[in-house]
């Protein structure tokens, strides 16, 4: 259905008027628990970003690697889920800052080209690796049946992950600017992210600092990893291809590199999403494309994004 | 500096040497003239790969009962596709110039398929299907025959099923990008409004991309025009979570598919959630009714200590028709081989008797299954017309 | 190109070559001959790929849409009239192309128009960003693409795929496409356009304040580069036989980003061998895939997935180690060829020296 017909306009009025509370309060839960997990994501990327300037193309793929580990865990460990939990977010920690040891540190001084290239390289290998080692057929994510369980409200039904979701989120945001904000880690953080040269001048262990957002991104990955798996419980090397992009659209539409702008990303491309097939089914198939779409409306007329700051280019 | 040249030789050999190894295989071809060779092509990496590797399984015992035609050994030159097209029409034309196969066996997914039908074609080798099930796989290709039956005539077996069972609006969720899941779903809905007379019988008819997760959309709005049945075909990881997703909303009407559901991931996946899940395949020990199929149920549970799924069954047989093929032509000759599989008739295959009609597609009954306590169970039979 | 000897020597290598295509179309079996098509298509769309991210310093992974643009146009309108109730059996085609059937260079050429008219459409808000926002925004919209294809049946056939393409494994015609395409770069290159591309590479601002149109040239590398991109995909389609809209997904991309960083971004020779040597070497690479038996003992590394692994190591290895690729920023020269004939040693000893 390529021809855009003349109808639509009716249809979606239509549609809201056909939609009963019930149904709307239900898609809101849905969207509302996407864009939460989106914004789990995001602020990985836009973290990284900040300091680095460069997008972490393999974040996605930290998330799903992180969902290995927690399979490994549950499933084939038979440790608690809760003591995984932890687990996963020291292991994902460690592997993100192997991937910042080997794939972004000797590139420093490179030109940021280079840097993107070992980036999507990196998020390559770590695709083809997951596929060589744990085969491209999908595993289990454990079932978790105090998160998993169903909740109804009326005739809206929550799973409990999605009562969790949104509160790990603004957890980690609160968590977040506090370091970011309040402590002396975070104060070098922004100092980098300033001017990665003066800040090195003044005596910034740039290294410790890039390692730590390292940690902290990969932790989130861990979280978020965490949480889709409960989510959506298929585990496959691709899995993080596509919510990916999505979140690091998120970063981008929010403002990439500030942390509350990555939330709110989230919440518009998760909430988004839902609602478009809501009130268009028709376009149903078109889903995909909504993100792309707002991230380049949005970069057309304010290409630092929404809570972003202005910067003009040094020359 | 001097590292950097250091590595930069070490890669260049590694190059090299990967180069060489790869010309040094050719050696191995020096054609001994007591073997057969016959090729394989299945996705063994990627999308597909539990598919392939299900298959891989069907071919190798097949080819472990039945060792030998016109007195020779037959050897299986198995190739991953990696679910990819450019990957499947390179690796069929290697297997078929390098290895020099008289006849290729593959492939699961029909797109990987068609990708390898012109060279088939071009080069005068027969192929056979496993389980590639869209029509246009053997249209208007004299090469290309397949094992299974084709995507029109499963729809319509699962549009038979669910009148009978007295669904009469239904809604379709159908994977877009996938040619399998919106072929049948095509073909449902045709047979469904013929069936039930009514052109709005279909009352929804939804989209989701492979690789989606998230499907709440989709079926909070599906759950609004509160429907008898869903009918949803498409990959099984996607589906399991559809299903998984549709329960934690409230939706408790059946849901049915297609043959790429039985598999083991599907359940490992869904959970209890894909109880009661209806899907149409090719096989069940229930209805073996041939010698031959005892004989894969006893071997296939010796060997892999598991119950077969319908994947291997075919893919079984697909190893069967080019047996046949190849004895009754009494060649090794690809054309005259051909020409022998073009005919056969009336063979004792794993999945009944089995004939090729004029396109090459074998002429199959359904049978239908139900996903119950974590384990496909056979429902119903629908014969071949 | 300096002066006439070596126009003269570039002609008479070309004609050589041409030479050995010939034999190739008539002596080689069609493995090899698909091999060699496919080095020469992903040469084409190297080259293109290489034309913005290497010469034009734009950042872009558009490639696999572009290329799905042309592939799909010649898709559409190269097979027979008779054969699509066929091949469009769910549901028919639309009316309004039903009927047009072109011959291949016609679609082709249609195909790289199209390209670059989306191109053109796409750059007007694109190209005003940079580096990463540039790679993202052009990913989506290869994405974007793919999701509309995916989506328009009635003109596409959607998933289902378009079969029976008249299939084209001719290595003449390929190596004429792919001639075109080096010279048209290589003049293109070498032409005031060529230097404000590299101006703009190496400093945008300073570039504009030498008063070349940032906007207008980034435009032009982008459409050109889309141009090139739609033929090699066009070309790809009927090597195939077939498309369909899951050949065009994002990842075909790093590919072709492989091709450039291996040969050297901003040079056009060293397009061409990258694209030898991942295409060959990735076909040769195979043998990982195989199990393999070393003393009669099945070594456990060699399974399906280990090449793949040993691709993706090598694309990182190339980056990290070997960031300026084969070629770097230079290019084959006759000179330097006739310095490495007269005496091969002196030759690296004085560039070791340098």
């Amino acid at each position: 259905m390529l021809i855009v017909y003349g109808g639509e306009e009716m249809e979606f009025f239509q549609a809201i008027l056909n939609m009963s509370a019930s149904s709307l309060a239900q898609h809101f839960v849905n969207g509302f628990s996407l864009g939460s997990l989106y914004a789990l994501i995001a602020i990985g990327y836009t973290m990284v970003y900040g300091i680095l300037l460069m997008i972490n193309f393999a974040h996605a793929d930290i998330v799903m690697m992180a969902c290995y580990f927690a399979f490994f865990g549950i499933t084939v460990f038979h440790i608690p889920w809760y003591l995984t939990f932890v687990g996963v977010i020291i292991a994902t920690a460690i592997l993100g800052v192997v991937i910042e040891r080997t794939a972004y540190r000797p590139l420093r001084e490179a030109p940021k080209n280079s840097v993107l290239i070992s980036a999507i390289g990196a998020s390559f290998l770590l695709e083809n690796l997951a596929n060589y080692l744990f085969s491209g057929r999908p595993l289990s994510f454990p079932d978790i049946p105090l998160l998993s369980q169903n909740i109804a409200i009326g005739e809206v039904q929550i799973q409990a992950i999605c009562l969790v979701i949104p509160v790990m989120t603004f957890l980690s945001l609160a968590v977040l600017l506090h370091i970011v904000n309040h402590t002396k880690t975070g104060m070098a953080m922004r100092a980098v992210s300033k001017d990665y040269e003066i800040a090195r001048v003044m005596g910034v262990n740039i290294d410790r600092v890039i390692s730590t957002t390292f940690i902290i991104g990969s932790a989130l990955a861990a979280i978020g990893a965490f949480m889709w798996g409960v989510r959506y419980p298929g585990i496959t090397p691709y899995l993080g291809v596509m919510p990916g992009l999505k979140c690091f659209i998120a970063a981008v539409i929010g403002g990439i590199g500030n942390i509350k702008g990555a939330v709110l990303g989230g919440f518009i491309l998760g909430l988004g999403e839902i609602f478009i097939v809501a009130f268009f089914p028709q376009l149903s198939g078109y889903r995909d494309a909504f993100a792309f779409i707002v991230l380049i409306i949005i970069l057309f007329y304010k290409p630092t994004g929404l809570l972003g700051v202005k910067t003009t280019e040094k020359v | 500096m001097k590292l950097k040249k250091v590595m930069s030789v070490l890669l260049a050999s590694a190059v090299m040497l990967g180069a060489l190894t790869g010309c040094g295989g050719d050696k191995k071809e020096a054609a001994k003239s007591d073997t057969i060779k016959v090729g394989v092509f299945l996705p063994l990496t990627g999308d597909n790969a539990a598919g392939g590797e299900l298959e891989l399984r069907g071919i190798k015992l097949a080819n472990k009962l039945h060792p030998t035609v016109l007195n020779k050994k037959v050897e299986l030159v198995v190739a991953d596709n990696k679910s990819d097209k450019a990957e499947s029409a390179s690796v069929a034309a290697r297997l078929i110039e390098k290895d020099k196969v008289v006849t290729l066996i593959g492939t699961y997914g029909s797109s990987l398929a068609m990708a390898a039908g012109n060279i088939v074609k071009e080069a005068k080798v027969p192929a056979i299907g496993t389980s590639c099930t869209n029509p246009q796989v053997t249209a208007n290709n004299d090469y290309y025959f397949r094992a299974c039956f084709i995507d029109p005539f499963q729809g319509t077996v699962m549009a038979n099923y669910a009148y009978k069972n007295g669904a009469r609006k239904v809604a379709i969720v159908q994977e877009v990008s996938n040619d399998y899941s919106v072929g049948l779903a095509k073909f449902f809905k045709e047979a469904f409004i013929k069936l039930t007379n009514d052109p709005d019988a279909i009352i929804d008819i939804a989209n989701y991309q492979t690789g989606d997760k998230d499907f709440t959309a989709i079926l909070t709005n599906l759950k609004a025009k509160n429907p008898d049945a869903v009918f949803a075909p498409g990959n099984f990881t996607e589906s399991a979570l559809l299903i998984k997703q549709a329960h934690q909303l409230g939706i408790t009407v059946p849901f049915m598919g297609g043959d790429t559901w039985e598999t083991q991931e599907f359940i490992d996946v869904g959970g209890k959630d894909v109880e009661g899940a209806v899907m149409s395949t090719a096989f069940d020990r229930e209805k073996a009714s041939t010698e031959e199929a005892q004989k894969f149920l006893k071997a296939y549970t010796d060997e892999y200590k598991a119950e077969p799924s319908a994947l291997s069954a075919m893919a079984y047989d697909a190893y069967l028709i080019a047996i046949d093929g190849i004895k009754r032509a009494n060649s090794v000759e690809p054309q005259k081989i051909r020409d022998a599989i073009a005919t056969t008739k009336d063979l004792e295959a794993v999945t009944g008797k089995t004939t090729l009609d004029k396109n090459g597609d074998a002429e199959k009954a359904a049978v239908i299954k139900v996903v119950k306590e974590g384990k496909f169970k056979y429902l119903d039979f629908v014969d071949a017309k | 190109m300096k002066n006439k000897r070596d126009i003269l020597l570039t002609v008479a290598g070309l004609v050589v070559l041409f030479g050995a295509a010939c034999y190739a179309q008539f002596e080689m079996g069609s493995y090899v001959r698909r091999i060699i098509n496919l080095c020469l298509i992903y040469a084409i769309i190297g080259l293109s790929m290489n034309l913005t991210n290497g010469f034009a310093g734009q950042f872009s992974l558009g490639q696999a849409g572009f290329m799905a643009v042309g592939a799909y146009v010649v898709g559409i309108f190269t097979v027979p009239v008779e054969l699509r109730p066929n091949v469009f059996y769910a549901e028919p085609m639309n009316p309004l192309i039903a009927d047009i059937q072109m011959p291949l260079w016609l679609a082709q050429l249609v195909g790289g128009l199209l390209s670059a008219l989306i191109a053109f459409l796409i750059g007007w808000p694109v190209l005003r960003l940079r580096g990463d926002y540039l790679a993202i925004a052009t990913l989506g919209f290869s994405e974007i693409i793919r999701i509309v294809i995916t989506n328009a049946q009635s003109w596409t056939n959607g998933a289902l795929g378009i079969k029976d393409i008249p299939a084209l494994n001719d290595v003449r015609y390929i190596f004429i496409a792919t001639a075109i395409t080096f010279l048209f770069v290589t003049c293109l290159i070498n032409s005031s356009y060529g230097r404000a591309f590299k101006a703009i590479r190496e400093d945008e601002i300073a570039a504009e304040a030498m008063g070349v149109g940032l906007f207008k040239h980034k435009c032009m590398a982008f459409m050109i580069s889309a141009f090139f991109a739609g033929i090699g995909g066009g070309l790809y389609a009927t090597l195939l036989g077939t498309v369909d809209p899951k050949n065009f997904l994002f990842t075909l991309t790093y590919n072709f980003l492989l091709i450039i960083v291996l040969g050297g971004m901003g040079s056009i020779t060293g397009s061409m061998l990258g694209s030898i040597i991942v295409t060959a070497g990735l076909e040769y690479l195979r043998v990982f895939d195989e199990p393999l038996e070393l003393f009669g003992m099945a070594i456990p590394l060699f399974r399906p997935g280990f090449r793949m692994v040993i691709f993706s190591v090598l694309l990182m290895a190339c980056v990290l180690f070997w960031r300026k690729g084969i070629m770097g920023t230079n290019e084959f020269t006759w000179e330097k060829f006739m310095a490495f004939c007269k005496n091969p040693v002196k030759y690296f000893t004085q560039k070791g020296a340098n």
